[in-house]
């Protein structure tokens, strides 16, 4: 069942197009990685479909219904855990449903109810300062799932996590994939990050930015522990490195 | 507990700074160096503090009232102004300027005006001390609010957060800390605006109180007065820091963490 769909969309900001006939599928519990070069629109065609921005050709849909520049429907997650620190770890992660006018003390109690399954728990009434990089990450992922249950949308999540950390994260993260079957477009420019993480990727290149390929990874989840080293993932690797280092020579014919 | 001994150092040396002019000046008028009546003793000054004890209360209650209304008003304008300049650009393009304009007026020059337009009573000294504290509440808040950050703003937008929603939980808590810094001057401008306005004419308060014994040529309870006044400030300025301990627990939670 496709989830979110979105057709030939085509966004500029004054002259220059950033993206342009951009198309893509997202399916129920899949988990689907964007992976492009620095400035090969990505963020942009996030805000297109996260509805704050309206493109100026294409459609988005969720679920079979139209949502092109409605936002609150999609929910967003970025690099920076924007966790407000004003506000205690489970008033933050609360956030979501305040926004969507439940009570207070409902809201509350149902992010609370979701702390253990994400690994948060002792840490409802903390401020977010107190936290450390993966947790702040982790109450961020709650916070967005909180939001919809449907799809997110991750720009970038975990590149601000240095590497042992991220790893860490990462193994948490598909962990609680399985267990929560979000279904989930996932911006990154870390090649390593979208093997080990999603069933398809899809290539985005040149300028005006375009999906280019698609690549299915074929590798049952959870992954085998040593996935990342195995002659299958740097196959993965190479191909997409070739495909990527292709694409400025396709955009020019 | 390692910040506690540069605390006390640093503390030991304004405190020795102090004393060392109380020194100074309490030798120059016993050696006779100065005439008594131009310069009073800290002795002196101490003196009359006391003996004038109770008359100098019922002045402070009647200076500390206006100054609460005025500040408590110019608070109320400020959050007006700050909102509505926030939300509204075009506002902000009209008036910013000109709330930078009063700021520009003498507090002394307008004082006048205000008793001949508004009499002798309460409404006048109201007045002026609004004039006076709106100002630096209006721009704390104004800064506050416009350095929110657009990434959170949009994130709350995706969420499909209305503009009320977006200030309530991003703007107004982000601003809290430039609120108090702007609240800290505010609150000393009170009393000093107050004071000002009863210079010019009324029936009570500490300026009231200052006029007459200059009058007098009471130098030692001028100095009294004086001295009053900027314990109240400190005083006023210390129940500020407080307040915003207690607004914002966050950050107090955060100290703990770190000590």
């Amino acid at each position: 069942m496709v989830v979110l769909k979105a057709e030939g969309i085509k966004k500029s900001f004054g002259t220059e197009t950033i993206i342009s006939g951009v198309s893509l599928e997202l399916h129920k519990g899949e988990l689907v990685s964007l992976l492009g070069l620095s400035g090969s629109g990505k963020t942009t065609l996030f805000n297109v479909l996260a509805g704050l921005s309206v493109p100026d050709e294409g459609k988005v849909w969720l679920e079979g219904t139209e949502i092109t520049g409605k936002p609150g429907k999609v929910s967003y997650m970025l690099q920076k855990d924007l966790l407000l620190p004003y506000r205690t770890v489970v008033d933050n992660v609360a956030l979501p449903l305040l926004i969507a006018g439940t009570p207070k003390r409902e809201a509350r109690e149902r992010a609370a109810s979701h702390f253990a399954q994400f690994g948060l728990e002792g840490t409802e009434n903390k401020y977010p300062a107190q936290l450390s990089g993966g947790m702040k990450q982790r109450a961020a992922l709650l916070r967005t799932y909180l939001f919809s249950e449907k799809v997110a949308l991750l720009d970038e999540p975990f590149s601000a996590l240095d590497m042992l950390t991220k790893s860490a994260v990462h193994q948490w993260y598909l962990g609680i994939m399985q267990q929560i079957q979000l279904s989930t477009l996932f911006v990154t420019h870390d090649i390593d990050e979208a093997i080990l993480l999603s069933d398809r990727i899809y290539l985005m290149t040149g300028r005006p930015g375009r999906i280019t390929d698609e690549i299915v990874i074929d590798e049952p989840k959870p992954r085998r522990k040593d996935f990342n080293l195995s002659g299958e993932f740097l196959s993965y690797k190479r191909e997409i490195l070739v495909r990527l280092g292709g694409g400025p020579r396709l955009s020019e014919t | 507990m390692r910040k506690k001994y540069p605390n006390i150092t640093n503390k030991l040396w304004s405190v020795s700074a102090i004393a060392a002019i109380l020194i100074v000046w309490q030798s120059v008028c016993s050696l006779g160096v100065v005439d008594a009546f131009m310069l009073p003793s800290p002795v002196r000054v101490c003196r009359a503090f006391v003996s004038e004890f109770p008359l100098l209360m019922e002045h402070s209650a009647i200076t500390l009232a206006e100054g609460a209304v005025g500040l408590g008003l110019g608070i109320a304008l400020g959050f007006v102004m700050a909102s509505v300049m926030d939300r509204f650009d075009v506002l902000y393009q009209a008036f910013y300027p000109l709330v930078v304009l009063t700021q520009t007026i003498p507090t002394v020059a307008i004082a006048p005006l205000l008793v001949l337009w508004f009499g002798y009573e309460m409404l006048p000294k109201v007045i002026l001390v609004v004039i006076t504290t709106f100002f630096p509440i209006t721009v704390g808040l104004l800064t506050g609010f416009r350095s929110a950050d657009p990434d959170a703003i949009d994130l709350l937008r995706a969420m499909g957060a209305k503009k009320r929603q977006i200030f309530f939980y991003i703007k107004l808590p982000g601003a809290m800390g430039q609120f108090f810094s702007g609240l800290r001057i505010s609150a000393s401008y009170a009393v000093v605006g107050a004071v000002i306005s009863e210079w010019l004419g009324g029936f009570g308060g500490l300026g009231v109180y200052m006029t007459r014994v200059k009058k007098a040529f009471s130098f030692d309870k001028m100095f009294a007065v004086i001295l009053l006044i900027s314990f109240i400030s400190l005083l006023l300025m210390k129940a500020v820091d407080r307040l915003q301990k207690v607004c914002m627990p966050w950050e107090r939670d955060l100290r703990q963490e770190t000590n």
